[in-house]
């Protein structure tokens, strides 16, 4: 009996203790991410990988985003990051990760065979990733992430709303949107509608127009502090903003209202243009396809400028550096990047693949937004930063033009004094 | 050393010790034996008060000293949450609390959430006590209004929030939908993107959600207040007035205390509401402390500015529980 009991414990235990071979064969490695609406569509390609090299890819869900960051900051700090991870936030936050060590420098990888993968994806993609050599972060200058999807942020417009006031092209100036906005205000029908409620797209529309305004060069040196925001271009841009509350051309509420509220408003055919990014495409596709919709640029203010639109990378992805399986985390990402997989990914979330050569077959509107990848900047290419708190000032700022609580002069020399605050905060530090 | 011991080493010393040596020494080594085994209970009980203590002990510092530790240590730096937490290279004195007393926004988000609170200290509680005072009485159907009015307060803020801002709603919200249908017209307006209105309107939801916790707390109360004093005060020929205000106020005044200090700082403290009905617009209009505190936080990434307002906002609702207490005290002598 005691024998017995020996060989059976003896077997319990070796088969419990680790299996040299297991452990060699199945290999893996693990992704955090938060985007819920594409959980389905990468446990699909886990399987894929898998099938194609035996190695197991585990896909993890955080959400919502706020969440996520939480926990990728509080797992930096406990040394506990995934193989691989995003990171959620502005220039400065990704800055502070790849200094701190916790990201993978990839520009060795992304270049080797002369730029095999680099030529694959969309430069404006691969800038939100990438210090440039000076950058005033003082980040060693390179390439730190992959994206996994580019995207950009235009202004949408029903067919059937123009139509109905006897509109048969978008607006491509100003002028011609204020006057379809009267037409529209005659019938009864709301103009612009966007999720102005979260702060970062009234920043969005405004750094459009500021780029169309003054040029890029006078929006940067505003942000290095060598241009007052009280400078008149700067008032000119924050007047389209009253000009907008004047003329009605803004939908109710838009001041306090998020962006999925301004989506459904859009996708019910109850405003005729809507500010939006490219992801809308899927969320208007759930909400109503039957939708006649299409995308084009901002309308012009003026034309000494070109029109410049937020975009770049969607989402994107990084590389631990104190992984153990670094190699295998790198070649996940290219293959996840390569055509097929981009193809694939396109096709299930509706949205902008990275990849160049998968922009074939992927719906009209979609390819409306693609065209326009050439307009895209991004703070995160910009080299510079401006202080959260001037972010904050100005965007809550033009919340209050619009509910007619300040001027556009009294907004300039407000965002101005914050400002050299900040400036003068920064020489003190 | 027992007293017995000491006693034979006195007599030992002043020579007046009549018993053999021998026999001395037995007692004292009897002693010291009793002396160890004393000591050694005492340390044992010692030990093992500790060791029951030793777990409250520990999840207090665990869960209460040490993050205010790390909080008050995070005051005195800045730090963005991702680098490396370096206590000296990051220390910056008291500079962030400099940068909060002259923070506008920060004390008009507190001045925000004192006029929530004041609203829900009066209205809110007056209307709680009223509808306590009704069904304390034995009405038809006291249990289903008791439900009824407790409803609100169990159910989720977030979800509250969104059902409410859909009513508000200034396109296809059912107030302005109710107020057209009866001939109200002027009266539409954008509830939660007017400045005017942005505030009161939240601070309305937040009242209604909250009145449930008082309704409880009020009739829990009055249900301990003797019947026969009513009953005595009746015979008197007490009108219902005097009955309230010479029988159920003073009897109620813990009471209200309670009430009034857990109103403040859970109205003080209004947070998820309002995210999800306006997220501190329009501008700043709906701004309070806690959402201030996660601006900086998450937005900024300025975690030492914001452990700092968490710090300044926690000293605040001490300062306004602590004159809360001393009222209480000065009316009940009263």
């Amino acid at each position: 009996m005691l024998s017995l009991f020996i060989i059976f414990l003896s077997v319990f235990l070796v088969s419990c203790g680790p299996n040299a071979q297991n452990k060699e064969q199945v290999k893996s490695i693990k992704v955090w991410h938060w985007m819920s609406d594409r959980e389905n569509a990468f446990l699909e390609l886990a399987k894929r990988y898998e099938k194609e090299t035996g190695v197991r890819v585990n896909f993890e869900l955080y959400a919502p985003s706020d969440t996520y960051t939480q926990k990728v900051r509080a797992a930096a700090q406990t040394n506990t990051l995934p193989d691989i991870f995003g990171i959620l936030g502005e220039k400065r936050d990704f800055a502070s990760f790849v200094k701190s060590g916790y990201v993978y420098d990839l520009t060795e990888e992304i270049n080797k065979d002369q730029g095999s993968w680099k030529n694959k994806l969309f430069a404006k993609a691969l800038g939100v990733n990438e210090f440039e050599q000076g950058n005033s972060f003082e980040v060693k200058p390179g390439i730190y992430g992959i994206s996994i999807d580019v995207t950009n942020i235009q202004m949408l417009y029903n067919k059937d709303l123009l139509q109905a006031v006897g509109v048969d092209n978008p607006p491509k100036t100003w002028r011609e949107l204020v006057e379809v906005n009267k037409k529209l205000k005659a019938k009864g029908i709301q103009g612009l509608v966007s999720g102005w409620g979260e702060t970062w797209m009234i920043d969005c529309f405004a750094s459009n127009y500021a780029f169309n305004i003054m040029g890029k060069d006078k929006v940067l040196d505003t942000i290095r502090g060598k241009v007052s925001y009280a400078d008149p271009d700067w008032v000119e841009v924050f007047d389209l903003f009253r000009e907008m509350r004047d003329e009605g051309m803004l939908a109710s509420g838009v001041v306090t209202m998020v962006n999925k509220t301004a989506e459904q408003l859009f996708a019910n055919n109850r405003a005729a243009f809507a500010f939006n990014g490219s992801w809308c495409v899927n969320v208007y596709k759930g909400m109503n396809p039957d939708l006649n919709y299409g995308a084009m640029l901002p309308p012009k203010v003026s034309d000494r400028y070109p029109m410049t639109i937020w975009g770049g990378a969607g989402s994107s992805f990084m590389v631990n550096t104190k992984s153990k399986e670094t190699q295998l985390a790198v070649d996940f990402l290219k293959w996840m990047t390569d055509t097929p997989q981009q193809v694939f990914l396109s096709k299930e979330t509706q949205g902008l693949p990275s990849n160049k050569d998968s922009l074939r077959d992927i719906p009209m509107v979609l390819s409306q937004f693609a065209s326009a990848m050439d307009n895209t900047t991004h703070p995160n290419v910009w080299g510079v930063s401006e202080s959260p708190l001037v972010i904050e000032t100005f965007d809550k700022g033009i919340q209050s033009i619009i509910i007619g609580e300040k001027t556009p002069e009294q907004l300039a020399r407000e965002v101005q004094k914050v400002k050299e605050r900040e400036m003068a905060k920064k020489t003190v530090n | 050393m027992t007293k017995s011991a000491e006693a034979i080493f006195m007599r030992l010393l002043r020579g007046v010790y009549t018993e053999p040596f021998a026999a001395a020494q037995d007692k004292l080594r009897e002693c010291a034996r009793n002396d160890v085994k004393n000591l050694v209970m005492k340390t044992k009980t010692i030990l093992q008060n500790y060791l029951f203590v030793l777990p409250a002990v520990l999840i207090f510092s665990i869960f209460y000293i040490y993050p205010f530790y790390k909080v008050f240590t995070l005051s005195l730096c800045q730090w963005d949450g991702i680098a490396r937490f370096d206590f000296a290279k990051n220390f910056i004195g008291l500079r962030n609390f400099i940068e909060l007393f002259q923070d506008k926004i920060w004390w008009s988000a507190m001045l925000q959430a004192g006029y929530i609170t004041l609203i829900a200290l009066t209205f809110q509680n007056a209307l709680a006590l009223m509808l306590a005072l009704a069904c304390d009485r034995d009405i038809k159907g006291g249990n289903i209004y008791r439900v009824i009015f407790y409803l609100p307060p169990v159910l989720s803020e977030v979800v509250v929030g969104l059902v409410w801002k859909w009513i508000y709603d200034g396109n296809y919200g059912l107030l302005n939908y109710w107020l057209a249908s009866i001939g109200l017209s002027n009266l539409v307006t954008d509830w939660l993107s007017n400045p005017n209105t942005a505030l009161t309107c939240v601070t309305i939801i937040h009242c209604w959600k909250g009145f449930g916790w008082g309704f409880i707390i009020f009739l829990a109360g009055l249900q301990t207040i003797p019947r026969q004093l009513y009953e005595a005060a009746k015979v008197d020929g007490a009108s219902s007035w005097q009955m309230f205000k010479s029988v159920t106020l003073p009897l109620m005044a813990p009471v209200f205390i309670l009430v009034s200090i857990l109103t403040v700082l859970g109205t003080m403290q209004v947070f998820v509401l309002i995210l999800s009905m306006t997220g501190g617009g329009p501008g700043y209009h709906t701004e309070v402390p806690v959402t201030r505190i996660l601006a900086s936080m998450v937005r900024s990434s300025r975690f030492g500015y914001a452990c700092s307002q968490g710090i300044m906002f926690g000293a605040v609702l001490l300062a306004v529980s602590f004159v809360q207490i001393r009222l209480s005290k000065y009316m009940k002598q009263a």
